[in-house]
């Protein structure tokens, strides 16, 4: 066990933090979910990261990345979250889909879809959940109908995250009609703007709009757009998954530095503090610290070449309990402002606050339920009967 | 960069669990209870061939000249047997303490008795209120304010301090003896306050094998026993419980281990580790022990079935080596003097240098 930086892994850093420093934009951009021009803000960042090669330094260099090992990874985070860089605008594209395909995609596709990704020309959306499969997602009904070289896809999508101004939406579909829960679904790529797709916006806690429903209306997408074999998708899906809650979606830097700016936020209303709110910002440093040990204990053992396993369900409900505890903190520190909204002239900085509660409110709901989390760490990781 | 343990420590830590799994079942605590020895001797004497009692002393004194990362797994692994003998207390604190004091010839005498596997050692520490193990150790290890004092067994008086916990044996030091210290406050400084690191360390490490060990009896329990014609485990609330446990003890484990890594460092940053991973084995241990107890019904309020042996030991590691107020309070002195930020998980003074 070296819990120190090499010479190269310390050099790393430093250059990450020397692009950031130069590349970060001095002022905020505009959400990517309230409009059309903050959206697009935020891919020029993301074409500006690809630029310096910065997209995903994971990836192989062919489609734009560095090659570099997972602890790397998480240095390039702690420098991105340290500098206060733009969110991932594209991060169902570069941490889910983009993984996924690399793994299961053909050369054409990854030749296709995964350095556009990485450019941020194509920023992707999932189109998993329906309204009728949740935490079921095996329930899905939206169907792909196979025609000559040709799939023909109907049905409705929902809750699907930037979809409102995304380009591409990857999606669960029942390919055989005979088939029923986990088989015969497939794993489909469709253009957001193609003829037969209509978004709907649903406006999210906070009045904007966050996701979207999706209706598909006979739409017509080549065969060479679904991902692995026809009735793989759900265990492709499931392996998108435990990447997504074990790994990628979280780094452990953003809760880092908001357990700074939390100490910071104690720090400047110290007097005014009840006993129990210095414990509660002491709780919140040490549980990000402890996520952040546990995700570098991970990405060590999965560069030695072990795989992802139940630690996904694990990590999932610490972080995103966590992530609620941290702002409940914050806002029981800010008090009686806690309720002032950005626009109020005496809110200062609370609206951050209050926009990350609400956002912090959602993480055990959505990359699967905490509760259904709770069943697999039962089941899979301790042994219990189902 | 390396979060990993390597082959030789994951080994030396199965080959303990292998022995405590065939000598130290609860059975064998229940034995060892009934006949009201201290100490099982077979077992013992096992542990000790093992050559574990110099894990952490140098190597040109006799010892394995390990390192805490080496013996954090063994301590873990005797938290989760419930292991009453002191090899924790003595192989982890005691005899690299004695160790780092044997340019006095008294104390290198010592050191020799006890790697030879004839005495151990017990540490009196101002953090403990009480001396574990006093009556059977061959010699006292005593800080005080003027340093620390070496005492032969039978030079003091001791008075026993009855524990919940039946295996621990606790006392208090009736008077002390006029000992000139085998180190002066000063001298032994360094040592002292490593000693009380690795104390809250090894505690840390045995609170997280407790909370792990209450989980895997609960489990065992929640697959036998049937109430509705289903076993309980199958039940969501049961499982929820339970699940809510594991993943206290996920997010203590790489704590504890890093603090291992890091003890060495002797900083604010690896201080505040040690501290923060005594929390958060102490609260995943309390937590466990307290479902496991749940999960059982009735039986888990019997003395008949085991859950109390951990219950009882998590308790009484609960303020051992420094209470909750006292590590959070470590905690704090880093969150509030020293930088923080995603670039400090792995921070040292030295690294600040
Ligand atoms: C902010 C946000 C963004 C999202 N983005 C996307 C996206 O981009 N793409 C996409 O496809 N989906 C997305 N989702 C949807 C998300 O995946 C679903 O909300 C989630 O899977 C839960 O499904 P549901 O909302 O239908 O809740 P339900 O499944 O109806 O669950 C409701 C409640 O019942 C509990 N429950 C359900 N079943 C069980 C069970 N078996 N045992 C115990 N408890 C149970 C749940 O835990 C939950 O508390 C997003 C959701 C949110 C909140």
């Amino acid at each position: 066990m070296d819990l120190t930086y090499s010479h190269t892994e310390k050099a790393f850093r430093a250059e990450v933090r020397a692009w950031m420093e130069a590349n970060v934009p001095s002022a905020p951009l505009p959400s990517f979910d309230a409009s059309r021009e903050g959206f697009e803000a935020h891919r020029a960042w993301e074409r500006k990261l690809a630029e310096g090669r910065w997209g995903m330094v994971t990836w192989p260099q062919a489609y734009g990345g560095r090659a570099l090992n997972l602890i790397q990874w998480l240095i390039f985070e702690e420098e991105y979250w340290r500098a206060g860089a733009p969110l991932r605008v594209n991060q169902n594209g570069i941490f889910l889909l983009g993984p996924t395909l690399m793994e299961y995609g053909t050369e054409e596709q990854k030749t296709r879809f995964l350095s556009r990704m990485a450019s941020g020309d194509e920023i992707w959306a999932q189109a998993w959940s329906e309204p009728q499969a949740g935490s079921d997602l095996a329930a899905v009904r939206a169907t792909g109908r196979r025609e000559g070289d040709d799939y023909v896809l109907d049905g409705h999508k929902i809750w699907s995250s930037r979809a409102v101004f995304a380009d591409w939406a990857f999606g669960l579909f029942r390919t055989d009609p005979a088939s029923g829960r986990h088989k015969g679904l497939s794993l489909i790529f469709f253009p957001l703007d193609a003829a037969g797709v209509r978004v709907q916006p649903i406006p999210q806690i906070d009045g904007e709009t966050g996701f979207a429903e999706i209706f598909l209306d006979d739409v017509r997408v080549p065969a060479f757009n679904r991902l692995g074999e026809d009735g793989q998708g759900w265990s492709i899906c499931m392996a998108t998954a435990g990447f997504e809650r074990g790994l990628m979606l979280r780094s452990p830097a953003r809760f880092q530095m908001a357990a700074k700016r939390l100490v910071d936020l104690y720090r400047a209303h110290e007097p005014e503090c009840a006993p129990e709110t210095r414990a509660a910002v002491l709780q919140s440093f040490m549980d990000a610290e402890a996520y952040a040990l546990s995700i570098h204990a991970t990405a060590s053992r999965l560069i030695a070449g072990g795989h992802i396993g139940a630690e996904a369900s694990t990590n999932k409900i610490f972080w995103s309990e966590l992530d609620i505890q941290l702002h409940r903190t914050a806002l029981s520190i800010l008090g009686a402002r806690a309720e002032l909204m950005r626009s109020a002239p005496a809110a200062g900085d609370v609206g951050r606050w209050l926009d990350g509660y609400f956002f912090s409110l959602a993480g055990p709901i959505y990359a699967g339920s905490n509760e259904i989390q709770k069943n697999i760490i039962a089941e899979r990781m301790l042994g219990l009967p189902r | 960069m390396d979060f990993r343990f390597t082959e030789e420590q994951t080994m030396t830590a199965e080959a303990v669990k292998g022995l405590l799994a065939d000598l130290c079942q609860p059975a064998d605590l229940r034995r060892l209870m009934q006949v009201g020895a201290a100490r099982d001797d077979r077992r013992w004497t096992a542990l000790t061939g093992m050559g574990l009692a110099g894990a952490l002393v140098p190597e040109e004194m006799g010892g394995l000249g390990l390192g805490a990362v080496d013996f954090v797994l063994v301590a873990e692994a005797c938290g989760y047997a419930g292991l009453p003998e002191p090899l924790v207390e003595n192989a982890g604190i005691s005899l690299p303490l004695l160790a780092a004091l044997a340019a006095d010839r008294r104390a290198a005498t010592l050191l020799d008795r006890a790697l030879a596997g004839d005495v151990t050692v017990a540490t009196a520490h101002p953090a403990n209120l009480f001396v574990a193990e006093a009556d059977n150790a061959g010699a006292l290890l005593v800080v005080r304010d003027d340093g620390v004092s070496l005492l032969e067994a039978g030079s003091v008086g001791l008075v026993r301090q009855d524990s919940v916990d039946p295996f621990r044996r606790l006392f208090t030091l009736a008077a002390m003896p006029a000992a000139a210290p085998v180190a002066g406050a000063s001298d032994a400084r360094a040592a002292v306050d490593l000693a009380f690191d690795r104390g809250a360390l090894f505690t840390a490490a045995q609170l997280l094998g407790i909370a792990q060990r209450a989980v895997d009896l609960a489990v065992a329990y929640a697959k036998e026993r049937q109430q509705f014609g289903k076993p309980i485990g199958s039940y969501q609330a049961v499982k929820h419980m339970l699940s809510t446990v594991q993943v206290r003890i996920e997010f203590a484990r790489p704590v504890v281990h890093a603090a291992a890594a890091q003890l060495a460092n002797a900083d604010a940053f690896s201080r505040a580790r040690i501290s923060h991973a005594r929390l958060a084995a102490g609260e995943a241990a309390d937590l466990a022990c307290r479902t496991a107890v749940q999960v059982h019904g009735a039986m888990g309020y019997s003395w008949e079935v085991d859950v109390h042996f951990f219950l009882k030991r998590a308790l009484a590691l609960a303020s051992w080596w420094g209470d909750a107020r006292f590590h959070r309070e470590r905690v704090a002195a880093r969150v509030f003097d020293r930088p923080l930020g995603a670039d400090q998980t792995f921070a040292s003074e030295a690294a600040h240098d």
